[in-house]
């Protein structure tokens, strides 16, 4: 399946329960469309990671993820030889007697002894087309990795000394994100489509939690989302994401909980808020000068 | 294929060259786009084939925004450009001269302060007046006997110091090292070590036909961690902080330096970023561009909502990586219901060494009564003084062993002792 256009990317987003606003859907028809790669920056838990799954979900296209860290070099993300196996091999070569060094040179250095990592896989022909290649958390990695994603993202392939290089028939559907805990280098922006994204508004969060926890009744949704709402305009250390709304309902479901009340919420304060700091601020009547706020606010609609 | 009935854009090569122009102007706002990403802008509006403004407007967005302050500006310059393309020229006469005159200024501001610089011989523009300068007299007097010019001036109070000597001064900072002893980081290089490096072995394996005759090993790299430094600059600290920028100055642009990156702040009422303009390699050009960043120089101090800000806004960001922070401050704070102790906590908890450079320190008799002493001093790891160069390069001690905590544990007892 292909986008024709920014309304079938939505509605295709929609059908594997994402939902989101026409601007993200803009930037990633136009990804798929120019075969960019596209850069998404935001606060943690804003749905930046899941939207590569969505995409690839409605593509029908493998997802290959390369979780960034920092300290992460070339081998550990495009590949490296099994070289514990080349070892035995080269042993085994010895015992049987046959140990001839160009003929152990052509077999050692072999697509058997090969371990691909994301990049490299991401390169190979895919059965459904090109994969999905989430490249996830760039903020973490150091700046010379970052120089190396440069090439690679320009070319795609990879030169393996011992085999050729490997260049990708049809080039994946890169998308990268960032937390930004640190700025990326422009030199990589500039080569991707750029988006920054936000919390949601309060109507297509609820669009959101029906979607992922749709067990969760109309009423109670909207004091959650109202509340998770309030809780972001508030002095945080750490704002709720989305990802943190979705599990906090799922915490109160499995908790049989109708509707919210300053001692649910004091109970469950920690699905939604992740530093003690926080937690400490919400506690007394703090939590429920925010519910009591957040009702306020739903009693119009 | 594009529809512009909705914007009544002319057709298609007028659209490139509009687009083209709105680029321009983004670029004189500050965005940094170059020619690549205005074609790509074209490729990705014929592509859209965009049927509503809002279309229109995200598809220019992903190609030309990158960074998030840059959203505003963009979204400004968008309602005001493509308001009417058919006022395009005008709009574009008319704001030309506005925004060439502010880049205009900025070189001007730096050839006009050496200028200044250079007239400044003997008039003292911002140091302090005659009556301090009789008392220097005195000193120089005295102290020529004893010790040697340069030693005299590493133990001179920066706020003593006359142009002459601040000039001194400010050549013995450049040539400051700030030394930090280096972390180790994941990666492993092939060295001798005591991790087993397959990889190395193989390849020695391979050059002798496979045969084993040495086992590699490797060990892991180290890696330097970043500085950040948070520069009180009100009125009471004017002449501390310029010096100790300068000296910053020095150790963020000296080549290996040992530092990963360096990260400078200036707070008084506001806190601000000048981590760019000390990048600039004249140390006067620098600072006059961070002076004109920080608008609240030698103005009041409100620390505990500046390390606030810090903490929310920035703290993530640049101190990732087990970063070292330098703090100077007299901690004499004017907000009376900022929680100040908490920020500093928060702070403390972030980094890997949180240094207190307080000036105040040098006076002999100096106990810690202010409250926001009282409630910062318990969280940082070292309090030293931080009033002339030999305190500064007393820094370097307090990075070499982690543990020293200069004065911190003797002013703790004596606020145990006080309460």
């Amino acid at each position: 399946m292909v986008f024709g256009n920014i309304d079938e990317v939505q509605a295709g987003l929609a059908a594997q329960d994402y939902v989101c606003g026409r601007a993200l859907a803009t930037v990633v028809f136009l990804g798929l469309k120019l075969g960019r790669p596209l850069f998404l920056e935001g606060e943690a838990g804003t749905g930046k990671t899941e939207i590569a799954k969505a995409i690839a979900a409605s593509l029908g296209r493998r997802l290959i993820r390369l979780q960034c860290y920092e300290g992460l070099d070339s081998a550990a993300a495009v590949y490296e030889w099994n070289f514990a196996e080349q070892m035995i091999a080269i042993r085994a070569a010895e015992a049987a007697g046959g140990a001839d060094a160009s003929a152990l040179k052509t077999e050692l250095f072999t697509e058997d002894y090969l371990i691909e990592r994301p990049l490299l896989q991401a390169m190979r022909p895919q059965a459904g087309g090109a994969p999905v290649l989430l490249i996830d958390e760039l903020d973490r990695t150091d700046a010379p990795f970052e120089a190396f994603l440069l090439e690679a993202l320009s070319d795609f392939q990879v030169t393996i000394p011992e085999l050729g290089t490997v260049a990708a028939p049809e080039p994946p559907i890169v998308i990268l994100t960032s937390n930004r805990t640190r700025e990326v280098h422009d030199a990589l922006k500039r080569r991707c489509l750029y988006h920054w994204v936000d919390y949601p508004d309060f109507e297509r969060e609820i669009e959101i939690l029906q979607a992922r926890a749709p067990e969760a009744a109309t009423a109670l949704s909207r004091e959650i989302v109202a509340f998770v709402q309030r809780l972001r305009s508030e002095d945080l250390f750490k704002r709720p994401g989305v990802a943190e709304t979705i599990d906090w309902a799922k915490c109160l479901l499995a908790l049989d909980v109708i509707n919210l009340s300053p001692e649910v919420i004091a109970d469950t304060l920690g699905a939604i808020l992740k530093y003690q700091d926080d937690i400490q601020k919400l506690e007394g009547s703090e939590a429920k000068r925010i519910l009591d706020a957040a009702k306020a606010d739903l009693v119009p609609a | 294929m594009a529809t512009l009935a909705d914007l009544e854009l002319p057709d298609d090569p007028k659209l490139a060259q509009n687009i083209t122009h709105f680029a321009r102007a983004l670029r004189k706002a500050g965005l940094s786009i170059g020619p690549g990403r205005v074609l790509d802008a074209v490729q990705a509006v014929q592509a859209v084939g965009f049927t509503e403004r809002a279309d229109f407007y995200w598809t220019l967005h992903a190609c030309f925004v990158s960074k998030p302050e840059e959203r505003a500006v963009f979204s400004q310059l968008f309602r005001l450009y493509w308001r009417d393309p058919r006022y395009l020229e005008q709009m574009m006469s008319f704001m030309s001269p506005m925004i060439r005159g502010v880049q205009e200024e900025k070189p001007a501001q730096a050839s006009e302060k050496r200028a200044a610089e250079a007239l400044l011989d003997g008039h003292d523009r911002d140091l302090p007046d005659i009556d301090d300068g009789g008392e220097e007299v005195e000193i120089v007097v005295d102290a020529s006997r004893t010790i040697s010019a340069e030693e005299r001036l590493r133990s001179l109070d920066f706020e003593q110091m006359s142009v002459a000597e601040m000039a001194a001064a400010k050549r013995l900072l450049a040539k400051l090292r700030l030394p930090v002893p280096p972390i180790n980081s994941r990666r492993t290089q092939s060295l001798p070590g005591r991790l087993p490096d397959w990889p190395g072995t193989m390849r020695a394996a391979m050059r002798k036909g496979g045969e084993v005759t040495h086992f590699a090993t490797k060990r892991p790299r180290t890696r330097y961690p970043n500085l950040v430094v948070l520069c009180d600059i009100s009125g009471s600290m004017a002449q501390y902080s310029r010096s100790v920028l300068q000296f910053i100055h020095a150790v963020a642009n000296r080549e290996g330096q040992g530092w990963a990156q360096v990260h400078a702040f200036t707070f008084g009422t506001r806190l601000t970023n000048i981590t760019r303009h000390l990048r600039r390699k004249d140390v006067d050009e620098a600072l006059a561009l961070a002076g004109a960043e920080a608008q609240d120089w030698e103005g009041g101090t409100r620390i505990g909502e500046c390390l606030h800000r810090f903490n929310q806004d920035w703290s993530r960001r640049v101190m990732g990586q087990g970063a070292v922070v330098l703090l100077i401050t007299d901690g004499l704070d004017r907000d009376r219901d900022a929680d100040l102790g908490r920020q500093m906590q928060r702070l403390r908890l972030s980094a890997r060494q949180l240094i207190w450079l307080n000036p105040l320190l040098r006076w002999e008799g100096f106990a810690p009564k202010a409250r926001g002493i009282m409630q910062m001093l318990p969280h940082c790891s070292s309090f030293r003084a931080g009033h002339n160069i030999a305190s500064l390069e007393g820094l370097a001690q307090a990075l070499a062993q982690p543990d020293d905590a200069g004065q911190k544990a003797r002013l703790m007892q004596m606020m145990s002792g006080d309460g």
